[in-house]
């Protein structure tokens, strides 16, 4: 990047891609591309065996029951979408609550804000402290039983933080509440488990797990599917339509209306294979590291703060730095071909909490090195020439 | 081309680090806000009016060096003038720094910016073009609303 070796430190907004992902689409395309569930040709049954193998390796990935309970939607947004929508449709009554916290990207925050004004339910947020961590016990305090659904980050895009997230999901049920667990940053750093977790609904993204764009998951337990209303409507989701009455398909093709992205699923598998083979306890083992040797180089910086020091955190600085803007920042680090992300992450309330306009963030993933925090530390250093 | 110090020229450092009228008008004729949702960076604009002189202006808010430079350079270059100068002088500055990589840049349109134009190596690096114009883009919409009286904070409240 502008005549220097590229250091990619923004994988909290997307991964590289493995070679192995790029193949199968590359394969699929060429050999086996038809459309699925539908033809009665050999490439139909070839591409729909092949999508429906992927979805088999995400039910392995997560532990899910059944491959029943293995939507694919667009991404991690589409899968919010979808709870918000179909489960506060199916289920929200006035004077019901929901609850989210205080450090939600904003895809976990306005369907909910829609889906409340839709129903007359009331919304609410968990606070957090200064090093960007829940404040449990006012969470605690805030359920009841008219809480209904709890939707809560995994692991924060802008802070790092690690959410206790078993301890949210024992509370809500304890009170008779959902839980939908946002995992776009958390699958491509830590195992999950969504039984041992027992969240009800679980969503993340291919692209940040080494996967395409345009294809993700939604996880949810299969008596809540069952029950709720579906979302879109279209073909590949009804059992029969007549112009009186329209049946519809079984899980989890009632929720995948229209053709979907049968090569971001192939490839989504592919992705899935590439982190197995390395292992997300080493993996996430390694990132421990790296964030350790990062925030210690970062911290030496003159007039460097980090944001976000949460005693549990995942893979993710953001800072600020005296006299320079975010944007000035990511500019001059980019002409040292360092890319990072700056701006609010699209959490807006996370940055009026901390009262700054945004923040430049780093954020590693597997095949980061420690010396690529070097790099770092001297682009701000040149950040620092720059603005004195 | 493209070398950070186009783009980070020594008045516009100066200009981020000490702003010109960076200051909220206690009378004003034409106020306006300029915001980028996608960046966060944010802006208000107030200025006053004695028939088609723009006789004082002031700016607040926070944003990036090239958005705090450009508006600070603003307020200094359109004081004192008139509205339709103000409005040639946007012209002139739009039309530089959205000139296309490549394309040779008008001299006799840039020596006529003065300091602003320093801002014409903006055009180098796209991401930053709206970083460039914000504070210009609020001028032209409090210039463009019908608000002719002098008032006051207090009193719009």
């Amino acid at each position: 990047m502008h005549g220097k070796p590229l250091v990619y430190l923004d994988n909290a907004a997307t991964t590289q891609k493995p070679e192995a992902v790029l193949k199968v689409q590359d394969v699929y395309y060429r050999q086996q591309n038809a459309n699925i569930h539908r033809g009665v040709h050999q490439l139909s049954e070839i591409a729909t065996f092949e999508y429906e193998k992927a979805r088999g390796k995400v039910k392995n990935f997560i532990n899910a029951a059944d491959v029943k309970e293995v939507l694919f939607t667009s991404g991690t947004t589409a899968g919010i979408n979808l709870v918000a929508s179909s489960f506060g449709r199916t289920f929200l009554k006035a004077g019901d609550e929901v609850i989210i916290s205080a450090m939600e990207h904003h895809s976990n925050i306005v369907p909910w804000q829609l889906i409340c004004e839709e129903r007359g339910a009331l919304l609410r947020v968990i606070p957090m402290n200064d090093n960007g961590e829940l404040l449990m016990d006012e969470f605690e305090r805030m359920l009841s039983p008219r809480t209904k659904f709890v939707s809560i980050v995994y692991i924060s895009n802008s802070l790092g933080t690690v959410n206790p997230v078993s301890r949210i999901i024992a509370a809500a049920h304890a009170v008779g509440a959902k839980v939908l667990v946002d995992g776009a940053q958390a699958v491509a750093h830590t195992k999950v488990d969504v039984r041992a977790m027992d969240c009800d609904f679980f969503a993340f993204s291919g692209h940040k797990l080494f996967g395409p764009t345009g294809i993700g998951i939604l996880y949810g337990k299969q008596e809540l599917l069952d029950a709720m209303r579906p979302y879109q409507g279209g073909g590949d989701m009804i059992r029969s339509v007549t112009f009186e009455k329209t049946t519809f398909n079984d899980l989890p093709y009632k929720f995948e209306a229209g053709t979907p992205n049968i090569v971001g699923g192939i490839g989504l598998g592919a992705a899935i294979d590439y982190v197995n083979t390395i292992g997300l306890g080493a993996v996430s083992a390694y990132e421990q590291e790296l964030l350790a040797y990062g925030t210690a180089e970062l911290s030496a910086v003159r007039g460097l703060r980090i944001i976000g020091t949460a005693a549990n955190k995942a893979g993710v600085i953001s800072f600020v730095l005296d006299h320079a803007h975010p944007h000035d920042i990511g500019t001059i680090l980019d002409r040292e071909g360092i890319a990072i992300r700056t701006g609010h992450h699209c959490t807006q309330p996370v940055m009026q909490r901390f009262g700054i306009p945004a923040t430049a963030r780093a954020s590693i993933s597997l095949y980061n090195r420690a010396d690529e925090f070097d790099s770092l530390v001297r682009g701000l250093q040149k950040v620092q020439e720059i603005f004195g | 081309m493209s070398d950070l110090s186009e783009l980070y020229q020594q008045v516009i450092l100066e200009h981020n680090k000490t702003p010109r009228n960076f200051k909220k008008l206690e009378l004003f004729t034409h106020d306006a806000d300029g915001y980028n949702p996608l960046c966060g960076d944010h802006y208000h604009v107030w200025l006053k009016l004695d028939g088609e002189t723009i006789t004082d202006i002031g700016f607040q808010g926070s944003g990036c060096a090239i958005s705090k430079s450009s508006a600070s350079m603003m307020t200094a270059s359109v004081k004192g003038h008139t509205v339709k100068e103000a409005k040639e002088l946007f012209e002139k500055f739009h039309s530089v720094i959205m000139t296309k990589i490549g394309d040779a840049l008008p001299e006799e349109t840039i020596e006529e910016l003065g300091s602003l134009g320093a801002l014409a190596g903006v055009r180098e690096f796209p991401a930053r073009i709206k970083c460039a114009s914000l504070a210009w883009h609020a001028l032209n919409a409090a210039l463009s609303n019908s608000q002719t009286t002098i008032s006051t904070e207090s009193e719009k409240n």
